[in-house]
């Protein structure tokens, strides 16, 4: 049972993990135009090389 | 490992304006609602035309609110960018003020928060529920303990505000028996760990705050949508007005102008605030605030009112009672006094409340005063009413509203209705009258073409109509459907006065009768002869199937009117509908509404005029159509965007088949207690048990809900 020792505290810490990367995402406002964001993330624009006219 | 921001080596070489577009700005100084935006090419192209403006540092659209965000240099005009976005096909509105970022980030924090308490939380509870036990099921409990408590007392703090206030009212609400769940689960949990108990509900706790949070985040957001939409509406109102400063026109914003301001309007502009008119002579379309079809003129020195359109123009007006003293504020006063009477609906979940709360708090007493008087053995007895209490909690019943008006409000949003109202769809579900105000929602201002015109003369009027966007030649198009059009050159059209072109050089012309030097409103020139075209009134196409499939689902439709007896006698007689009143005032329309409603019917009313407010303020439910008056838009719980009044019947269903989900939903939680009461009184009821059942429940409401459609 002393592996719980090392076990436990490590499944804290990646939950604590996700927690502060879930504030993360709050903060730099992620959540605001979820509708917005899943068109985004199909967008080729700003990967490709910018079109010269 | 580290996280770092994956850069790709083809965006190296882009400018500034493509690295600018699509970064949220820091600071966003300007907001401008795009209400047809749709896409991402729409979103795209207009960030890069932003970006191509003058002063524009970033632009970042949001598709969710139909709201561009743009840094520039604060009080800057953005009259050309909207012209630019008009220029590649886009509406483009200034909103009131540059708007923060949507409100719910608190409650998003803690339905956060609440998931990682509750996720870590479960994962030692199935450790004990598979067996740990002794000093190791102890350390997980206080483990769990020492996660839960200050998680659970975090997050459910909306909970215990509406809770506190609502007791110190001495009433009962959902947010009581959820509260006292969440505190005595914790309670009892607490005293069982540190008395090496075998049963401690710390996941229960948080699992019910995780799923009601939920229920919480989904409604804050279905609401600041709504506001923000409806706020943007409001900008569909003149903001920016032209006023004459030392014989220059210059455009200003409407709170600039104070009372004597000369002010210039174009025709087919709203008269922005009420004054005295200094032109020679205007004719006004006052159907938004009297309901009368026909235009009126008036002379120098007459009043005009805040609300009024000018057919013919420019003209100019002197303002005499602007901001709160126009008459166009007084009616939005007068409405939100009515509207304290709409205040009086107790929606579905306030009364499943009523019901639910004494009865589970009675139970959970119950088990308690049983059990005691049975048993003798006090820790039992509380063991057993707590965990009632807390396997009754009303996680299927938090969520069973808000689910599914998440999903109908978000349906008929996008089918280009917007729900203003909380209780709104509940109350349209419920409606078995219909009343139509005539102008606006079933009819449609149009001009009439003389029967004695030339087929030739037909062909130019056709080309000319179609040169022009403006909603008066728009119809005429239909009348001339099998014309054919005849080829015209130097087409030109002249902002605010018509469309002149050369019909084998004999000089053409569509316009306002003032331009074209006649007294008719409007009127058709060719070489010298002038064609006066008469306004007319017709019924919307769309309208006469509107009203009969209204009147297929049993609905009796009314026609309530502010114009003549004639004029509604034969629109009524155009569109079936079974009853008209005409020649009414707004009280005699209020009363109206008021009297239909005594007699037990549940009165549906479509209006877009101010003359209209009070009455759809009072009816059961109310909708107004896009173009409306900001107060008529207001009053009503729903407001149709799409301009096809159609939506309305699609509005009916929707609210009908959620009212149907939220009574299955209610239906459900009511099953799931009936099963689960008996077994929590009889003491089975175990943590496990409770957290199976407490997830089940919420997930079955929850998909139930998305059937809402």
């Amino acid at each position: 049972m002393d592996v719980l020792l090392i076990l436990v505290p490590c499944s804290l810490a990646l939950g604590l993990l996700a927690l502060v990367a879930f504030v993360w995402t709050l903060r730099s406002h992620q959540y605001d135009d979820l509708e917005g964001d899943q068109m985004r993330a199909l967008d080729e624009y700003e990967a490709a090389p910018a079109p010269k006219d | 490992m580290s996280v770092t921001t994956t850069v790709c080596p083809g965006c190296a070489g882009t400018d500034r304006e493509l690295r600018a577009a699509g970064r949220m700005p820091d600071v966003p100084t300007h907001d401008l609602i795009l209400p047809t935006i749709h896409c991402l090419d729409c979103m795209r192209r207009v960030e890069t035309a932003l970006l191509q403006q003058p002063g524009v540092t970033a632009a970042r659209v949001n598709l969710s609110r139909k709201r561009v965000a743009i840094a520039a240099e604060p009080g800057t005009d953005p009259a050309p960018w909207i012209a630019a976005l008009n220029a590649i096909g886009f509406e483009a509105h200034e909103a009131r003020a540059a708007s923060g970022t949507a409100n719910d980030s608190g409650l998003v924090l803690r339905l956060g928060i609440a998931g990682f308490a509750m996720m870590n939380v479960t994962l030692l509870s199935v450790a004990v529920w598979s067996g740990a036990s002794d000093a190791t099921r102890d350390l997980f409990h206080w483990i769990a303990a020492l996660i839960a408590i200050p998680a659970a007392l975090y997050c459910a703090q909306p909970f215990f505000d509406s809770a506190r206030g609502a007791l110190s009212r001495w009433q009962l609400n959902m947010d009581v028996p959820i509260s006292l769940a969440i505190i005595l689960a914790c309670a009892l949990s607490l005293y069982e760990t540190m008395n090496s108990g075998a049963h401690a509900y710390f996941d229960a706790a948080l699992s019910l705050t995780f799923f009601l949070l939920g229920g919480r985040v989904l409604e804050a957001r279905m609401r600041s949508t709504a506001r923000s939409a409806a706020s943007d509406l409001a900008a569909l109102e003149p903001r920016r007005v032209t006023r004459i400063e030392d014989g220059e026109r210059i455009s200003r914003s409407i709170d600039e102008i104070v009372v004597c301001d000369q002010l210039c309007l174009a025709a087919g502009s709203r008269v922005p605030v009420d004054g005295m008119l200094v032109s020679d002579s205007v004719q006004l379309d006052r159907s938004a605030l009297t309901g009368e079809s026909e235009p009126v003129s008036i002379t120098e020195g007459s009043p005009v009112s805040a609300g009024e359109v000018a057919l013919t123009g420019p003209v100019t007006i002197e303002a005499s009672a602007v901001g709160e003293a126009s008459s166009l504020r007084r009616m939005v006063q007068l409405a939100s006094m009515a509207e304290a009477a709409r205040n009086r609906y107790t929606a579905l979940a306030d009364r499943a409340a009523k019901l639910y709360a004494p009865l589970v708090h009675g139970l959970s007493f119950a088990a308690f005063v049983g059990w005691a008087w049975a048993t003798g053995d006090f820790h039992k007895a509380a063991m057993i009413a707590i965990s009632t209490l807390i396997i009754t909690c009303p996680c299927a019943l938090g969520l069973a509203v808000p689910a599914v008006s998440t999903v109908a409000t978000g349906r008929l949003f996008r089918m280009g209705v917007l729900v203003k109202s909380e209780t709104a769809l509940e109350r349209l579900a419920e409606i078995d009258t219909v009343f139509f105000d005539k102008t606006g929602t079933l009819t449609e201002s149009a001009l009439d073409i003389p029967d004695e015109l030339e087929p030739s003369d037909r062909a130019i009027l056709k080309t000319l109509a179609s040169a022009s966007m403006h909603p008066l030649s728009r119809s005429l198009l239909p009348a001339l459907e099998d014309i054919p059009e005849t080829p015209l050159d130097h087409i030109e059209e002249h902002t605010g006065q018509g469309v002149s072109a050369m019909a084998d050089k004999t000089p053409v012309c569509l316009g306002s009768g003032a331009w074209l030097g006649t007294a008719a409103g409007t009127a058709l020139r060719i070489g010298e002869r002038v064609i006066p075209l008469t306004r007319i009134e017709r019924p919307l196409p769309e309208a006469r199937n509107l009203v009969e499939t209204l009147q297929a689902q049993g609905l009796p439709v009314h026609l309530l009117t502010g114009d003549t007896v004639g004029n509604a006698e034969r629109t009524a007689q155009k569109l079936g509908v079974d009853a008209v009143h005409a020649g009414m005032t707004p009280d005699e329309k209020l009363a109206l509404v008021e009297k239909t409603q005594t007699k037990g019917a549940r009165v549906l009313m479509v209006g877009d005029g101010l003359n209209d407010t009070l009455a759809l303020t009072a009816a059961w439910a109310s909708m107004a159509p896009g173009a409306a008056l900001e107060a008529s838009q207001n009053a009503a719980d729903a407001v149709i965007l799409s301009g096809r009044m159609a939506a309305m019947v699609d509005a009916l269903r929707v609210a009908r088949s959620a009212r149907r989900r939220i009574l299955e939903n209610f239906g459900l939680a009511a099953t799931y207690n009936a099963i689960s009461i008996p077994l929590a009184l009889a003491g089975f009821a175990t943590p496990l048990m409770a957290a199976l059942a407490m997830s089940t429940s919420s997930i079955l409401v929850t998909l139930n809900a998305l059937r809402a459609r």
